[in-house]
């Protein structure tokens, strides 16, 4: 069972929101669909990035997979071990896996996203 | 054991990936496991222990009759009849216009009798040729892909492991070699031949035979860390010993010489070959592109079909790469104008919207240690 406390969107990215901050990662059913990830490409920090667009790059061994934002606003802090050790994601994604941290434009959005219940109905569907 | 061919063909070991927990894919028409526990573990115990593969989807072709010699000599770049009795060696089938129409490894297993092992994606293409290039010849082909099975053990303990189960003396049993024997009870062709840059074996049963030798790997391996080893490994391990791939490396526009394999075309063998005219042609043109290792020096994987740059000037394109497991480096072969190929060179690669350095270094990336 997921996290209670996440919100989760339909491409597996999992968001904890901490005031107008927003942590965001991969789900570990991502994780275990994307196979050992080798290489992880995240925004600079500052970038203001588009809830739903493409941001960053997640590679596994045979694979290049596009990492979406789930929430807009700007990055204010990126997990910089995913550089050295981007296997964290496979280990442990909702712990020392975390990705981005953003500063929610709208805070809205979040209202928007999947809940546990509704993110496990949907991969336990597929 | 009637298969459709429309439909993905299946090993006689798919109720074995099933229950391992396999992903399966599917690769050269059949229904193949890409990982069990996962790539990177996988690689590393081959490097570290041995592997246990099915590569049962492979062609095996055997040529037999008193012009199995002559045969062999014009369908393939190679010269067989070079090989005494037991030893084996890789080769290729070209296309009149030199292209390639797949990498082979060729055993002699008698005076008049060879078997041709062949790419699963390319079995029935290179059946059909050889057929054809057969025709006239006193020389029988005798397709038994689908009739037979395939088990390859690779790894620095795979001896260790298979000896016990064989009455084939693998201390006898050169590389490129192969002997006529028994594996746990079943005959079998073992062959010191793989894909991986390590020592191992490949042992060719009948298709039904295939899980009893499995079975058998696995369980006298399980206290050598002996572990069940998919394609996707197979790959990254192919790539760090500098081996190429069809599809990838080799195709119908690329010839031997450019591959860096110009010692598979004996020029010097009596008689013509398909694809001579073409490729002495080629050869006193120099090759156009050359293939070469490259190791990233700046972060980013290099990957197939990505671009390579030399200062502003497009130069080649990657055909394989991957983040090597063993070097913790990414790596790639590519393909490039031959002035750019000398070791050391440094070029870049075009991954999304950035160049990543990359130097050009000799192949293979990792040699087994001695």
């Amino acid at each position: 069972m997921v996290p209670k406390d996440l919100r989760y969107t339909k491409e597996h990215e999992w968001v904890r929101v901490e005031g107008d901050m927003a942590t965001v990662g991969i789900t570990d059913y991502a994780a275990e669909q994307l196979g050992d990830i080798v290489f992880v490409e995240l925004p600079d920090l500052g970038r203001t990035v588009t809830q739903f667009n493409a941001v960053g790059v997640i590679e596994s061994v045979k694979a290049v997979s596009d990492l979406f934002a789930p929430v807009g606003g700007e990055v204010v802090e990126a997990n910089s071990e995913l550089s050295t050790s981007p296997e964290l994601l496979n280990g442990d994604p909702f712990g020392k896996g975390w990705m981005l941290r953003i500063k929610l434009s709208d805070p809205a959005q979040v209202d928007g996203l999947l809940d546990a219940d509704a993110y496990e109905a949907l991969t336990s569907e597929g | 054991m009637a298969q459709s061919h429309d439909a993905p063909l299946t090993t006689p070991l798919a109720s074995r990936h099933a229950a391992l927990g396999a992903r399966i894919v599917e690769f050269g028409g059949w229904l193949m496991p890409l990982q069990y526990t996962g790539i990177l573990e996988e690689h590393r115990a081959v490097r570290a222990r041995a592997g246990v593969f099915d590569l049962s989807h492979m062609g095996e072709l055997f040529v037999e009759g008193p012009d199995a010699v002559a045969a062999l000599g014009f369908a393939l770049s190679t010269d067989p009849g070079r090989l005494k009795l037991g030893r084996a060696h890789y080769s290729m089938i070209l296309f009149p216009e030199g292209g390639i129409l797949d990498d082979l490894i060729v055993y002699r297993l008698g005076e008049e009798r060879f078997m041709v092992v062949a790419n699963a994606g390319n079995a029935v293409a290179v059946s059909d040729a050889m057929a054809e290039r057969l025709e006239g010849c006193r020389a029988v082909l005798d397709d038994r892909s689908l009739a037979t099975g395939l088990v390859a053990i690779q790894g620095p303990r795979a001896a260790r492991v298979l000896g016990p189960l064989t009455d084939v003396a693998l201390d006898g049993l050169r590389y490129y070699s192969i002997a006529e024997g028994h594996v746990a009870g079943i005959p079998a062709l073992v062959a010191r031949t793989g894909y991986t840059g390590e020592d191992g074996f490949e042992i060719f049963v009948d298709f039904g035979s295939a899980g009893t030798i499995w079975d058998a790997l696995l369980d006298a391996g399980k206290d050598e860390g002996v572990v069940p080893v998919g394609l996707g490994a197979r790959d990254t391990l192919r790539l760090e010993a500098g081996m190429p791939l069809y599809g990838n490396e080799l195709g119908p526009d690329t010839t031997p010489e450019e591959a860096g394999l110009g010692r598979v075309v004996h020029f010097d063998k009596a008689g013509d070959f398909v694809g001579r005219a073409a490729l002495e042609k080629a050869t006193s043109e120099g090759p156009r592109r050359k293939l070469v290792g490259l190791v990233l020096r700046g972060r980013g994987i290099a990957r197939h079909g990505y671009t390579v740059y030399s200062g502003d000037r497009q130069t080649g394109v990657v055909t394989s790469g991957t983040l090597s497991p063993t070097l913790g480096e990414p790596i790639a072969m590519a393909y490039v104008r031959p002035s750019d190929a000398e070791p050391g060179t440094i070029l870049e690669v075009g991954i999304r919207d950035q160049r990543v350095p990359a130097e050009v270094v000799p192949m293979p990336f990792y040699r087994r240690p001695a």
